[in-house]
């Protein structure tokens, strides 16, 4: 049993080892995120000039940002093996499992870069004090792990659409709301002088028991997208 | 026919009950508009319940792979659309008439619209595929999906953010709940029974247009 | 080890693409399958793989019932087809050992396989950069990689010079196995014990 378990960690990893090294060599999904995040945050600091941003929607902003730059990148690991044509290969000497576990690694890689990208910007261009790192940093970490699980299923959906443009926001939307409406709390919750971790908790709690949720949905919904 | 009678005493019944007794809500300003509790409260009732029905069909579909069950999936989300609309109109009227606006952002309000986008992006999944097994798999798949983030949008988050609506964390007319006292049940029961009633008799009449309609194609 | 096909058909609305096909292959045997493009060669391969659910009808390998099973299929079976794609940004012993890693197999080295395929020396070049008969020759390499029970060949020697056809000729004989092939060469053909015609 475990000998099984960390095959199927091997072969995701695998899969995972294979994507970066196509990314590296393509750049399709990074250079699209990235570069819309930083845009849109750079477009925010100029608007809001020396003022800077009202405190509470600075959280809001901030997940506005990554909300969308997800929807704009985190497709690509799913759409490039269909317009490839690789999915068929794919399908064929890879369980679901360890290709779902592969494009996980790969899109929360993909969120972990953004995050780090973005939020130093965001605190230089847009004056973000955050009083309570320990709680930031959590509600970030949370919430990226929750994306990825969530992002994972829906990129495999539309890429087994035919229209796929906006189908992606659309289709994210009522399912991420929960999780950008506890991100946002936690992050405002942070930005108070004073804050400590314990204030943020039922929003934590949230996060991770969604991080969870969607991630093992995803995960066992995955067989029936995949397979067709 | 006797069921349909039934349900046109039963709407008749709820109908005059929620104008012939007091409202369900006193020591507020303005009572009687909370008589609109008899309707938009089971219609939002019956448009979650209908999404579950949404949801349960997708999952039989994906264990038997009966189109039949993607018919029955996509009909009860379609009426289950029409319900939710209904309730989000109701309940910005209420909203209008006790808190000023249409729209605040109350957390059950965001949860009901929440609800609504999943209905239309279920849709949009649907129009985006033209193959009818694939169309069939994929918005089963979403359909679980939706559910569970509507989970956590319609039962986690009003109970943490402060809100308006009666029974909210922080509700300026906390300590005045809606009394339900047998009078207000003597409404509000029948009511769900009226609605789901009539959700379900909608339900079935689609499902067998459609299944006549399977037939004179086949014809 | 047996593969019966027990009344497959195949339709879309409005289009029957074939239906009734039944066959019993036993190990070692090979099936032809020919017909007329469009008759369907395709379809049914991909239906014995269990890449594509048959409209009615089952699909029995070594006394399973493979309907449309998933991930199972990796487990006996072996594809080469022509909308099968690698990927073309990496290498080929790039590939070899991504599609090898992840069908279990923990052998790096490939060298072998390469000389026998007549890619040797080019196993570092990007998949890219290969022609039509040389990506085939690598789609045979990952294909036999897993020793597959059931070895399905849709077009076997398309893009092959004559070279390529004779290792391929090697190759399906000397399978231990099942093997299904989809073709219309006549060449090819000759090679079946079993036969079954489409579009008719």
């Amino acid at each position: 049993m475990a000998a099984e378990k960390s095959r199927l960690g091997y072969k995701a990893l695998a899969v995972f080892v294979k994507d970066i090294k196509s990314e590296i060599r393509t750049r399709y999904a990074i250079g699209s995120i990235i570069m819309f995040a930083a845009v849109t945050v750079i477009a925010v600091g100029f608007a809001t000039g020396g003022v800077g941003l009202d405190r509470d929607l600075q959280g809001i902003v901030l997940w506005l940002v990554i909300y969308f730059a997800s929807v704009a990148g985190l497709g690509q690991s799913f759409i490039k093996e269909e317009e490839n044509r690789t999915a068929l290969a794919l399908r064929i000497y890879a369980r679901s499992s360890s290709v779902f576990g592969g494009k996980y690694l790969f899109n929360l890689m993909l969120l972990t870069a953004l995050v780090i990208v973005i939020i130093p910007l965001y605190i230089v261009l847009v004056g973000l004090e955050i009083d309570c790192y320990a709680l930031f940093i959590s509600v970030v970490i949370l919430s990226i792990i929750g994306l990825a699980g969530s992002t994972t299923i829906i990129a495999a959906i539309i890429s087994k659409a035919s229209i796929k443009g906006v189908l992606f926001a659309v289709l994210s939307f009522p399912l991420i709301l929960p999780l950008l409406l506890m991100a946002i709390k936690g992050t405002q919750k942070s930005l108070l002088t004073g804050a400590a971790i314990t204030d943020g908790l039922p929003e934590l709690k949230v996060l991770l028991s969604y991080a969870v949720v969607m991630s093992v949905a995803g995960f066992m919904l995955f067989d029936y997208v995949w397979n067709d | 026919m006797f069921g349909k009678i039934g349900l046109l005493l039963l709407f008749a019944w709820v109908i005059i009950g929620a104008w012939m007794f007091e409202p369900p809500m006193s020591g507020v300003s303005n009572p009687e508009v909370y008589r609109i509790f008899y309707f938009h409260v089971p219609v939002a009732l019956v448009t979650f319940m209908a999404y579950c029905l949404a949801m349960y069909h997708g999952l039989l579909y994906l264990r038997n792979r009966r189109l039949f069950d993607d018919k029955k999936s996509s009909t009860a989300a379609l009426l289950g659309t029409i319900f939710c609309v209904l309730a989000t109109v109701s309940g910005s009227i209420f909203a209008r008439q006790t808190w000023g606006m249409y729209w605040n952002w109350d957390p059950r309000q965001t949860s009901i619209v929440v609800l609504l986008l999943t209905y239309l992006a279920y849709f949009s999944l649907r129009s985006a595929i033209a193959d009818p097994l694939k169309k069939a798999n994929l918005s089963a798949v979403y359909s679980i999906l939706g559910f569970i983030a509507a989970v956590f949008t319609i039962f986690i988050w009003p109970r943490i953010a402060p809100g308006l609506h009666p029974g909210a964390p922080g509700d300026s007319t906390s300590g005045s709940f809606i009394v339900m006292s047998t009078k207000t049940w003597l409404v509000f029961g029948p009511s769900l029974l009226a609605f789901a009633g009539l959700y379900y008799w909608l339900y079935s009449l689609s499902l067998k247009i459609s299944g006549l309609e399977e037939e004179n194609l086949h014809v | 080890m047996k593969l019966i096909l027990e009344n497959i058909s195949r339709s879309f609305p409005g289009r029957k693409v074939f239906s009734n096909i039944s066959a019993v292959v036993e190990k070692g045997e090979i099936l032809v399958i020919t017909g007329p493009n469009g008759s369907g060669k395709t379809t049914l391969i991909r239906i014995i793989g269990s890449l594509l659910p048959p409209t009615s009808g089952k699909v029995v390998f070594n006394n399973e019932d493979k309907q449309f099973s998933g991930s199972d299929i990796l487990r006996y079976v072996g594809i080469v087809a022509p909308d099968l794609f690698l990927y073309d940004e990496l290498t080929a012993n790039e590939n070899i050992r991504f599609f090898a890693r992840v069908s279990g197999i923990s052998r790096g080295n490939f060298d072998g396989e390469l000389a026998k395929f007549g890619l040797q020396g080019r196993g570092d070049d990007m998949v890219q950069s290969y022609s039509s008969g040389m990506k085939q020759r690598l789609k045979y390499i990952l294909a036999l990689m897993k020793q597959p029970p059931l070895l399905l060949l849709d077009e076997p020697t398309s893009n092959l010079d004559e070279q390529g056809k004779a290792v391929i000729e090697d190759v399906i004989k000397k399978h231990v196995g099942i093997t299904v092939i989809a073709t219309n060469e006549d060449s090819e053909i000759n090679y079946g014990s079993r036969k079954i015609t489409l579009g008719l």
